[in-house]
């Protein structure tokens, strides 16, 4: 059945290119493109058993990807199923997301490859890449299967949730993949140094008299994973950066030609750890102008929906870590989609499950840095969509004709409130609870079918 | 601005048409608050003198002691106030967090409102535990500590002991010494007296005082000294905390002879104090370490009548948060 | 505001060189006498009457100041104060004649908070009550032994009396009629 999209701004982020124009969707690809405006006679428009989708005023993207989420499906159903999670990342306007390995079981094994992909089948809502563990159950001893994970499909290897803590083991996981042409995510992290943390370690952790994890933590820990992959010549991904120091290790590294890529999340470039402070804080901007500005002063203090790892950081980090994303030393945007339950999070501050559910605000976070003049929205775009595939080793997701339909249809004006029933996902852990957002991909088509309609 | 000043969106915050609903910490309290509090503290104080200290007040009221953390004297202080005040008390020790021992915190907050309670005191090891209370809690909540973030009675009855001992706050030059970094009561006391216009050093090993710039980002006036003696000749009060001897197990510290050579109070160093000045100590104390015998009963410690103006501020703070319309 | 004065500042000083008068008359003289002042203008008035008596009987008389805020039934109603002032009775007051001195007698509650009051404080002899002004409208079975002036009021109204102790300028009574 054909979908058509009518007089969009199409965004090629391989040319960098965008312009009024239409596409016409069947059979799984885009099967005609018409630059330009569309007449209203067009025949194309009254084919039969198509389905119009008025693409006026907003944008025409390929499909969003996500590389890092959190589908918790085998074993903690109560927060997130593959369905439920794929069906968000569909609302947040994404077709293609990489799941995370510490499930339970941890993704060790074939046959826990092969539950994650059918039950992705099954739902259908989108393209689920596992990341297997690279250690047994995550402990950080023995290697995982690692080939035979490859060859069931997984796109590389993480324990993430904690590092692999022993260097000597890090190393041996480095060398193992080296054969295999895919990458180490790293959680990047020296665990002593952040032992018993409830935030990040500053000038709000001291007020709050939370337990801090400092900086430092994370930067030893990037620090290290670099080292040893410069010594393997291996390839490292270090998710979630949050720290301005993490930033530079990784610029430094680059240019001494590492083979090292990073990712940053849309909560450490959208947030602070001054939220933590919620209505205590007597410096902050107090208005939720949608699209422009967030009021965190909504929120009481020690709001466990904060708390994530690694922590919500200060301003001048997430200042750092947009700055990393803008010039090429982050290459792309990654969700860190961490759905909790609320038994997980309706707990003392430190002792609250860390994560947020982030999916369905990735996109209007990035579009307020844009409407903010941070970010450029053709950035903003190729960091969700064209700088993920590469990192894949996909061709470009150029919606050319032929490729495969993935797409995402935009509406930066839409106004709309993150409420628990606006959401998709199990996880209603953000603390974009009660804000107004601006944007929203307002229909996502995956290999021809439309996953989400607003 | 010198020190922040109280939030304009904290919901229970004092207005014109609003009562104050919580006391959890001393950072959104103004003023003149603080101070009308310590007047109240002072009649309340008349009445713990009489013969019959006992006034009808808080009659049919029902406030409940719920401690996450072991604490006689403050759960007594507080028993006391609220009898004093006639309102009915109800004291549980919940052994361990919720986390370890099954029952969720806002479970057991929920069975004790059923139970009728107005008022919960609450002393917890979490920071911000009592921020979870208040949200699941029709009554009133007063933090009786809550990790190492906030103690604001303590800091309360500490301000009206300085009071009433040098006549004023205002100007006053204090010197805290002791394990600040890990301190609750340094904290809001920290609040207290620089809303109070006071001066405030903090003093003690480096390691236990922390980030110097992390606490002069919230309050810019606050000052950090490592030598001790060469802060008590102008100092007017000297706040000697609790060590304890976890932090030398976890490598915060030499030996704990280190702590005392530098940083103890003993008979020589209050020999340097002016002649005017007074010793405090929240309790309760490791005699021989922060502070030697001879100094906590030196003329200059007022650390008993600490101890009875607790009573006192805490029944200033249970009558203030009781009935429904705004404080006239 | 419909405000009219019903008591000059003459008027009120008379008033209580009677008061003074009738102390002394009913209790054959003011050696048991302590006179209790209720917070707030309770406290000038007895000083005032303390004068008074002082002028005529060439003895001093002990002054008392009373708070009766701990002791109230309204707190659901009205809230806490914000402030609790001091009660400071410097004379045991057992065995004594404790005459209570307030501006206004209304309803009767606070002299009943400020009979408990005084029970928890001692046992007098006897317990009278010196009012400059009573306007009605008791709802509990009090009633004053020594009275400035008797008004009739209307519930609407409102009764103020304006002390130059705590209020400056000239003493008044003033009856200020309320909005419907």
């Amino acid at each position: 059945m054909p979908i058509l999209l009518v007089n969009g701004t199409i965004i090629d982020p391989d040319t960098r290119q965008m312009g009024l124009g239409s596409l016409l969707i069947d059979n799984g690809v885009i099967s005609a493109r018409f630059d330009g405006q569309l007449p209203s006679d067009a025949s194309v428009r009254t084919a039969p058993g198509t389905t119009v989708i008025d693409a006026g005023h907003k944008l025409i993207t390929p499909g969003l990807i996500d590389l890092h989420v959190h589908l918790r499906e085998p074993g903690e159903e109560h927060k997130e199923t593959i369905a439920t999670g794929t069906r968000a990342a569909a609302a947040g306007g994404f077709t293609v997301v990489a799941c995370m390995p510490n499930t339970r079981p941890a993704v060790d094994s074939v046959a826990v490859v092969q539950h994650i992909t059918a039950a992705a089948h099954r739902a259908g809502h989108a393209e689920v890449l596992p990341i297997a563990a690279a250690t047994i159950a995550r402990a950080g001893k023995e290697l995982s299967p690692l080939r035979e994970l490859v060859e069931a499909g997984a796109i590389g290897f993480s324990d993430d949730g904690v590092p692999v803590s022993d260097p000597a083991v890090m190393r041996n996981v480095f060398e193992y993949i080296k054969m295999l042409g895919v990458p180490y995510f790293g959680h990047c992290e020296d665990m002593v140094l952040s032992k018993g943390w409830g935030m990040h370690e500053g000038a709000v952790s001291n007020r709050l008299g939370l337990p801090g994890y400092p900086s430092a933590a994370e930067e030893v820990g990037i620090a290290r994973d670099i080292a040893i992959a410069e010594l393997t010549d291996s390839r490292l991904h270090v998710c979630h950066v949050s720290t301005a120091g993490g930033v530079a290790l990784i610029r430094a590294a680059k240019a001494r030609g590492v083979k090292v890529t990073g990712e940053a999340a849309p909560h450490h470039m959208v947030l602070s750890d001054r939220w933590v402070l919620g209505w205590l804080d007597e410096q902050a901007d107090a208005q939720n102008v949608p699209g422009m500005s967030l009021n965190a002063t909504t929120r009481p203090p020690y709001d466990t929906s904060t708390r994530v790892s690694p922590p919500l950081r200060s301003e001048a980090d997430a200042e750092a870590v947009l700055a990393g994303l803008l010039d090429g030393t982050l290459d792309f945007v990654a969700t860190d989609h961490a759905p909790h339950s609320r038994v997980d999070k309706e707990v003392e501050y430190r002792l609250a499950m860390a994560g947020i559910t982030g999916i369905e605000t990735a996109l209007a976070s990035m579009l307020m840095l844009v409407n903010r003049g941070q970010i450029s929205l053709m950035d903003v775009i190729v960091k969700m969509t064209d700088a993920p595939a590469a990192f894949l080793g996909r061709k470009s997701t150029a919606l050319r004709v032929g490729t495969r339909a993935d797409v995402t249809v935009i509406d930066p004006q839409l106004v709309w409130t993150v409420t628990p029933e606006t959401l998709f996902s199990k996880g209603k852990n953000t603390p974009l609870l009660g804000q107004q957002m601006r944007g929203k991909a307002v229909a996502t088509i995956y290999k021809g079918t439309i996953t989400h309609q607003q | 601005m010198t020190m922040p000043a109280v939030s304009p969106h904290v919901p229970w915050t004092p207005t014109e048409s609003r009562k104050r609903r919580h006391v959890l910490d001393l950072d959104d309290f103004s003023t003149q608050e603080i101070t009308d509090i310590l007047d109240s503290a002072t009649s309340m104080k008349e009445i713990l003198g009489r013969s019959v200290p006992q006034v009808p007040i808080l009659r049919g009221r029902t406030v409940v002691n719920v401690f996450y953390e072991e604490s006689t004297r403050t759960r007594m202080s507080f028993e006391l106030a609220a009898r004093t005040l006639s309102a009915q008390v109800m004291s549980m020790t919940a052994k361990g967090s919720s986390v370890e021992k099954g029952e969720s915190l806002i479970d057991t907050i929920r069975t004790i409102q059923a139970l009728g309670a107005d008022i919960i005191v609450m002393r917890h090891g979490e920071s911000g535990a009592p921020y979870l209370a208040a949200q699941h809690f029709k009554g009133s909540i007063i933090n009786a500590g809550d990790g190492r973030h906030a103690h604001p009675s303590q800091a309360l009855l500490d301000l009206f002991t300085i009071r009433e001992q040098l006549g004023t706050l205002e100007g006053l030059r204090v010197t805290i010494v002791g394990d600040i970094v890990h301190s609750r009561v340094a904290r809001s006391n920290i609040w207290g007296m620089l809303r109070c216009g006071m001066h405030v050093t903090l003093c003690g090993p480096s390691t236990l005082i922390g980030d110097v710039r992390t606490w002069q980002a919230t309050f810019p006036t606050l000052k950090v000294h490592y030598t001790l003696d060469d802060l008590l000749p102008d100092t007017d009060v000297v706040m000697a905390l609790r060590i304890q001897k976890e932090r030398m197990q976890a490598g915060l510290l030499p030996a704990l002879r280190e702590y005392s050579t530098y940083f103890g109070l003993d008979e020589a160093r209050l020999t340097r104090l002016p002649a005017h000045a007074i010793v405090m100590h929240p309790g309760p104390m490791n005699e021989g370490v922060e502070i030697m015998p001879e100094a906590a009963t030196s003329p200059r410690s007022v650390i008993e009548t600490q101890v009875t103006n607790g009573v006192a501020v805490r029944m200033a703070l249970l009558y203030r948060l009781s009935g429904e319309a705004p404080a006239v | 505001m419909n405000e009219r004065q019903i008591m000059t500042a003459d008027e009120v000083r008379r008033a209580i060189a009677r008061i003074a008068h009738e102390i002394g008359e009913r209790n054959g003289g003011v050696g048991q006498v302590v006179l209790v002042g209720i917070y707030r203008r309770g406290i000038p008035l007895a000083k005032r009457i303390a004068a008074a008596i002082s002028h005529i009987e060439g003895s001093t008389v002990a002054i008392g100041a009373l708070d009766i805020a701990l002791y109230r039934d309204d707190l659901e109603l009205r809230g806490p104060s914000t402030h609790i002032q001091h009660t400071n009775i410097p004379v045991d007051i057992t065995g004594k004649i404790v005459v209570l001195v307030d501006d206004v007698l209304y309803t009767g509650r606070t002299i009943r908070a400020a009979l408990d009051a005084l029970t928890d404080l001692g046992r007098p002899e006897r317990i009278q009550l010196a009012v400059l002004v009573d306007r009605g409208h008791r709802e509990l079975p009090i009633r004053a032994d020594f009275v400035g002036k008797n008004v009739p009021t209307a519930i609407s109204e409102d009764v103020a009396v304006r002390l130059n102790e705590v209020d400056g300028g000239d003493d008044a009574v003033m009856i200020h009629r309320g909005d419907a």
